[in-house]
């Protein structure tokens, strides 16, 4: 079950990669980068402006055992929040 | 024991080494273990003189302008540079097929340095029997 749009706005991320302007898989390889740079059950958010993204990171959190808080569209980007989970 | 992903490339074709080469990135990061094989025309496009000369398509040919102002202005890696990160990002092998290298007469230093080896057929048909998704392109 995930966040509403209200709940995930609260969140304090522990770091936020902005891989607006690359297409897929850019903001996915970003987050294979970055997820070990916020500490086990930090956040990590992703913002994302590849219509594919925010669908992709959910498998991608799950196949790799962490946990996908939820996401919602700005103008023109998502803003994709995962948690760290090991 | 990691997923594993196996993927024949015989084609030298840009348009079609670039959707192999975001397909590969995506199995890195997703921690797949990755094993290439380049046959004729891949073993040829990995060349280091001819990886950044080549405009080769292998379809529309008279879209080749469009496609090519579409990757620029999506800001989209070279398929060389994605399979680099790709390298970078996860366990991704690059292996070269030991006939295609005799034909263009190379050895591994002639090729780009995201190259592992120069390998036979059968020990590429092992790495693909062990894999849970193998591809040709």
């Amino acid at each position: 079950m995930s966040m509403s749009p209200d709940e995930l706005k609260k969140l304090k991320a522990d770091k936020i990669v902005d891989a607006r302007g690359t297409s897929c898989p850019g903001p996915l390889l970003e987050a294979k980068r970055n997820i070990g740079q916020v500490p086990v059950n930090g956040v990590l958010e992703v913002l994302s402006s590849d219509p594919g993204t925010a669908r992709d990171l959910p498998l991608w959190a799950k196949k790799m055992g962490h946990e996908f808080l939820g996401s919602f569209e700005e103008a023109g980007y998502y803003r994709i929040f995962i948690r760290r989970k090991k | 024991m990691a997923k594993r992903m196996s993927i024949v490339v015989f084609t030298g074709s840009v348009d079609r080494l670039t959707g192999m080469a975001i397909l590969v990135s995506a199995a890195a990061a997703s921690e797949y273990e990755v094993h290439l094989f380049l046959q004729l025309w891949a073993t040829y496009a990995f060349k280091k003189d001819v990886v950044e000369k080549n405009m080769n398509f292998s379809e529309f040919e008279e879209l080749k302008p469009t496609v090519h102002e579409g990757l620029i202005r999506i800001k989209a890696p070279t398929w060389f540079d994605l399979l680099k990160q790709a390298k970078e990002l996860g366990n991704v092998k690059i292996h070269v097929c030991s006939t295609a290298a005799q034909i263009w007469n190379v050895k591994k230093e002639d090729l780009i340095d995201i190259v592992d080896d120069i390998i036979g057929a059968a020990e590429f048909i092992d790495y693909a029997a062990d894999s849970d998704i193998t591809l040709f392109v």
